[in-house]
C-alpha cells in the first residue's frame, strides 16, 4: 500500500499538472478568438472572390490549362494541413487517418508526394518514409498573410503545369465549431468544373451577364484561377490554425476535469490511509494504557 | 447634390474601406477609369497603384492597392486586393527599405528569372508606394 507521503506527492504533482493544463486551455482559448477573427476577416473576401469567378466561369469556355484534367492520374501530390505543436487530443491523428484513406485508394501505382503545412504532417510523412516536396513549419497556429497561401499555391501551380503532378488535392479541418471539427479532402489542381449558379441570384443575373471585362474573359480567368488555389489554401490554413486551437482548448479542458477526477480519489485515498493510521496509533495507546492497568 | 456609390476594398486580411463615395477613380490594366452611380457592370483587373475616391463630403481620399480586381455594379464598387492601405498609413521607411532591397535583387538576378520578375514587382510597389506617401 502506498504510504501517506506517497500519496502526498502524488496529489502535489496533479495539481501542478493541472495547472499547466488549465493555462494551456485560456492560451489556446485566446489564440482560438484570434484566429476566428481571421478567418472572420478573409470570409468577405473569399465570398466576394468566389462570386466574381463564377459569374466569370459562365462566360467562359474554360480551356484554361488548370482547369484541364489530365489524361492519366498518376503522380499525386497531398497538401497535407496539421499542426505545429501536440497536446492537441486526436486532431493531427484524424487529418493524418483522413489523408491514409486518398492514398489508399485502390489503385495504389500512383506516385504520392506530400506538401506538410505542419510539423506533426511533416513527422508523420518522414516516418512512413512518403516523399516531401514542400514543408511548411512555423505557419500555422501563429500569425501569418496571404503571401504564404500565395507562395506554396505558385510552386504547386508550377509544377502542375510542368506535369510533375497530374492532381493535387488538400487535407485540412473544417471549424464546424469550437466543439467539432471536420477533417475534409479538396481536390484543388486541376480545378474542378467551376458551379455555375442556376438559381441562386436571380435578380443578379442579367448584371452579370452583361459585365464588361477588361482586359477579356479569358485572361482575366488566367489571373484569377491562380489566385482562386492561393484563395483555398490561405483559408484551409486560417481553418486548421482555428481548428489547432479549438482541439487543443477541448482537450487541455478535459485534460484539466480528468485532473481533478484524480485528486478527488487520491484526496480519499489519502484521508482513508490517514484516518487508518490515526485509528491504528488511537489502538495502540489504547492497548498500552490498559495494559499498564492490568 | 449628386447621388452616392458604394465603395468596398476587401483584402484577405481585413475591410479596409465601406463606405458611400461620390466617385471613385483606380488603374485598371488598360488605364485608368472612374466610377460614378449607374455604371455599366464592369470587371476589370487592376495594376499596383492608387485608387482615389470623393468621400460624401467632397475630400479626396487614396488608398495604395497591389494586385487587385475590381468589379463595378450600378451602386456598388467592389475592390479585391491583396494588400491595400490609407495613404496616412504607408509606412515610408519600410517602403524606402523595400526599393532598395528590389533594386539589389533586380542586379543580382538575371533577367527573364522568376526572381527578377517579382523584384520588379516589388519595386513598382515600393515606387507606388513612396509616390502616394509623398503626395500627404
Amino acid at each position: 500500500m502506498a504510504t501517506l507521503k506517497d500519496v502526498q506527492i502524488k496529489i502535489g504533482a496533479v495539481k501542478k499538472t493541472k495547472q499547466i493544463t488549465k493555462a494551456m486551455n485560456m492560451v489556446a482559448a485566446s489564440r482560438l478568438k484570434g484566429a476566428q477573427r481571421d478567418m472572420d476577416g478573409f470570409k468577405p473576401y473569399a465570398d466576394k472572390f468566389a462570386e466574381v469567378l463564377g459569374s466569370l466561369a459562365e462566360k467562359s469556355e474554360q480551356k484554361n490549362l488548370l482547369l484541364a484534367p489530365k489524361e492519366e492520374v498518376k503522380k499525386i501530390n497531398i497538401v497535407l494541413f496539421t499542426s505545429d505543436r501536440g497536446l492537441c487530443g486526436g486532431f493531427n491523428m484524424n487529418l493524418i487517418n483522413k489523408a491514409e484513406q486518398l492514398i489508399e485508394k485502390p489503385e495504389t501505382d500512383k506516385k504520392i508526394s506530400f506538401t506538410a503545412f505542419g510539423k506533426k504532417g511533416n513527422g508523420w510523412c518522414k516516418s512512413r518514409d512518403k516523399k516531401i516536396d514542400y514543408e511548411y513549419i512555423g505557419i500555422v497556429g501563429s500569425r501569418f498573410d496571404f503571401s504564404v497561401a500565395a507562395n506554396a499555391g505558385q510552386k504547386l501551380i508550377d509544377d502542375f503545369i510542368d506535369s510533375k503532378y497530374d492532381e493535387v488535392y488538400i487535407v485540412y479541418p473544417e471549424f464546424i465549431s469550437v466543439a467539432k471539427q471536420q477533417p475534409v479532402i479538396k481536390q484543388i489542381l486541376p480545378i474542378p468544373p467551376l458551379e455555375k449558379k442556376e438559381e441562386a441570384d436571380e435578380e443578379n443575373k442579367p448584371f452579370l451577364a452583361e459585365h464588361i471585362c477588361e482586359p477579356s474573359v479569358n485572361e482575366l480567368l488566367d489571373v484569377m484561377l491562380p489566385k482562386s488555389i492561393f484563395v483555398q489554401i490561405h483559408s484551409a490554413l486560417l481553418e486548421t490554425s482555428a481548428c489547432e486551437h479549438a482541439a487543443r482548448m477541448t482537450a487541455m479542458n478535459n485534460a484539466t476535469i480528468a485532473c481533478n477526477d484524480m485528486i478527488q480519489t487520491l484526496t480519499l485515498a489519502y484521508n482513508k490511509a490517514r484516518q487508518a493510521a490515526i485509528t491504528a496509533e488511537l489502538m495502540d495507546i489504547v492497548g498500552g494504557a490498559e495494559a499498564l492497568k492490568g | 447634390m449628386t447621388e452616392n456609390i458604394r465603395l468596398e476594398i476587401v483584402t484577405p486580411a481585413k475591410k479596409v474601406v465601406s463606405e458611400d463615395v461620390q466617385i471613385v477613380m483606380a488603374p485598371g490594366v488598360l488605364g485608368e477609369f472612374g466610377v460614378l452611380v449607374g455604371h455599366t457592370p464592369f470587371l476589370t483587373a487592376l495594376k499596383t497603384g492608387a485608387i482615389i475616391y470623393k468621400d460624401v463630403d467632397g475630400k479626396e481620399r487614396y488608398i495604395f492597392v497591389n494586385d487587385g480586381f475590381a468589379e463595378a455594379l450600378p451602386d456598388k464598387v467592389t475592390i479585391l486586393a491583396e494588400s491595400a492601405e490609407r495613404r496616412r498609413d504607408i509606412d515610408m521607411s519600410r517602403a524606402e527599405k523595400a526599393k532598395e532591397r528590389a533594386l539589389k535583387r533586380l542586379e543580382d538576378a538575371e533577367k527573364g528569372d522568376i526572381d527578377f520578375i517579382r523584384a520588379k514587382s516589388a519595386l513598382q510597389r515600393a515606387i507606388n508606394r513612396i509616390n502616394l506617401a509623398q503626395t500627404r
